[in-house]
């Protein structure tokens, strides 16, 4: 039997009688990467601060590793758990190196493994500069080192490419493969999406405190139905049009000399098929529904909840 | 290491770094030197006079000083923590939130106790050099239950501070509350004690009036130090009206010690009753 990392049963939050958290019901599995997607409000940092057991829901049971981390038990269970906050300045008089160490302290962890972090997340040269004279990026890459302290087994990152240049999110991104290829249990709290979809195997998508969508992608994209898009370039685009209109397909020309087909999804073999024995066609481009549309479509559906899987 | 101790090890680190400590050293130092050696002057001479005089007057100073510099030192202990994004972060730590406060507690204590010691410590070490009538035994006890004194009321205005911190949510507000809470013992609440007896032509009697000075820590922290020098009560005109069984050192450090531990309680209380 796999143990849940994580599981949500019925938890709601409320804020006087605003429901930050509304019924809400998910397990994420131990080693899995899952993105926590929504909008701001959607309820995303609520379901955080419950996890971590900085708050207690309001209804329903919060499990981490299957033990309640509001219990007596929280202390072992923080020495498991890493965390990114959304936005964290630090103790502005000190260094980086030395930020580092207080909170590997607290956390029971030798010190002396600081350096290594430091080195790991890029921040060596500047270790012993006071955090004052840090860039937005440079934060966040000391906020990294500080949630990878003592090897958690359950990592929860906010935003955690918010402020990054693109190297940086690279890295970032290799880092969290190879913990995830170490088993570590990874929760990517976003509103930012592009570039995350190949690094997480499910993603869970929540709006006004309750969950919308969770599944993998071929999943959501299954669920929501959006229309195949298909791009192609040469060839007599009217002509295009005439045969794809035919078989209920819609074309529009994009980008003045290509010509844009969208269908339903299970005609893309016929539509593709079709293209091919039109002359003069030069290149085929298949758009499957990136998350982000499929961010946009599930958020905008959100009045009626739904789940895969 | 406890988690308390590491706590408590930051702050008082950053109390040395952002040079609280040598601040706070030097205020006390020059205040206590200026009153030990001019203190004399309205009776015609300067130099280093008698110890009860000196410390008395120390002590009138001190009632307007210490609670200030304890509440500016720890105003922003929480209530800073939580707009730079570092509350929330060690709340997710191996530690309770009692721990977290304690630990603040106990730097800011430390901060307080070692500035007081060497501030107040220094006009003392050089009375004991430039004095000659002074007895040394005398001039040591002295002084340390004055500092003693002055620590403890230092202490009362930093759980005072924790207690602010803990309430609000921003830092400015906090500075204001803690302003307030400076002027309401400091100031207001000696005043209206005063108006109070006026006005009821005193009827509210003799019994009750040294009692209600317990409602006040400076008043505490004032009487304790009348009652710790018995040549002055006879000049003091607090004493006077005190009754004799409140005027017993011992029992006066008592309730300035409850005047530390209630509201730090209640701080620790509301701290882990809030939500994050």
């Amino acid at each position: 039997m796999t143990q849940h990392a994580v599981r949500f049963e019925q938890v709601s939050k409320y804020y006087g009688k605003f429901a930050a958290v509304d019924r809400l019901d998910l397990d994420i599995h131990q080693g899995e990467v899952i993105g926590l997607l929504g909008h701001n409000g959607a309820g995303k940092t609520s379901s955080m601060k419950m996890m971590l057991g900085v708050s207690r829901p309001s209804q329903g049971t919060v499990r981490i590793f299957g033990e309640d981390p509001t219990g007596p038990q929280a202390n072992q269970l923080r020495q498991q758990l890493g965390y990114l906050p959304e936005s964290v300045s630090f103790y502005q008089q000190l260094s980086g190196r030395e930020v580092l160490r207080y909170f590997a302290r607290l956390k029971r962890v030798d010190p002396r493994i600081c350096a290594d972090l430091l080195e790991q997340v890029g921040l060596s040269e500047a270790a012993d500069k006071r955090v004052k004279t840090y860039s937005k990026g440079m934060r966040q890459r000391l906020g990294l080192a500080q949630a990878l302290l003592g090897e958690p087994r359950l990592l929860l990152l906010d935003e955690p490419t918010v402020g990054l240049d693109p190297i940086a999110t690279r890295d970032l991104y290799t880092l969290l493969d190879r913990l995830r290829g170490q088993g570590v249990t990874i929760i990517l709290c976003s509103h930012v999406l592009p570039g995350i979809e190949r690094h997480i195997d499910r993603a869970a998508i929540m709006g006004h405190g309750r969950l919308l969508a969770v599944g993998s992608l071929d999943e959501l994209r299954q669920q929501a139905s959006l229309p195949l898009v298909i791009r192609v370039r040469g060839g007599d685009n009217q002509a295009h049009a005439t045969v794809l209109g035919s078989h209920g397909m819609q074309c529009q020309p994009i980008n003045g000399s290509q010509l844009e087909v969208r269908g339903p999804t299970e005609s893309k073999l016929s539509v593709l098929r079709m293209l091919l024995e039109q002359p003069g066609v030069e290149d085929i481009d298949v758009m499957p529904p990136s998350l982000e549309t499929l961010y946009a479509h599930i958020s905008l559906q959100g009045a009626q909840p739904c789940q895969l899987s | 290491m406890s988690a308390v101790l590491i706590v408590a090890g930051k702050e008082f680190r950053d109390g040395l770094r952002n040079r609280w400590v040598i601040a706070i050293t030097v205020v006390f130092a020059l205040l206590s030197l200026g009153l030990a050696y001019f203190g004399g002057a309205a009776s015609g001479r300067v130099g280093f006079t008698s110890l009860d005089t000196t410390i008395i007057s120390l002590a009138s100073l001190a009632i307007f000083i210490a609670p200030l510099i304890a509440l500016l030192l720890a105003y922003d202990t929480i209530v800073g923590e939580d707009e730079q994004g570092t509350l929330l972060l060690l709340l997710t730590y191996p530690l309770g939130r009692t721990q977290l406060l304690a630990g603040k507690f106990l730097g800011h204590a430390g901060i307080i106790g070692i500035a007081s010691l060497l501030g107040f410590g220094v006009s003392g070490l050089l009375m004991a050099i430039f004095s000659q009538e002074i007895n040394l035994e005398q001039l040591l006890g002295a002084y340390s239950y004055f500092i003693l004194s002055v620590f403890m009321l230092g202490l009362v205005f930093v759980a005072f501070a924790h207690l602010i911190s803990v309430m609000v949510t921003e830092k400015t507000r906090a500075a204001g509350l803690a302003l307030l809470v400076w002027f309401l013992f400091v100031l207001v609440f000696d005043l209206a004690l005063l108006g109070a007896l006026v006005a009821t032509e005193g009827r509210v009697g003799a019994d009750v009036f040294p009692w209600l000075l317990l409602l006040n820590p400076t008043d505490v922290f004032r009487l304790a130090n009348l009652a710790g020098f018995e040549a002055v009560q006879t000049h003091a005109g607090l004493s006077a009206i005190a009754a004799p069984a409140l005027m017993k050192p011992g029992f006066l450090l008592a309730v300035l010690a409850v005047w530390i531990a209630v509201p730090f309680s209640l701080a620790a209380w509301l701290f882990r009753r809030r939500q994050a």
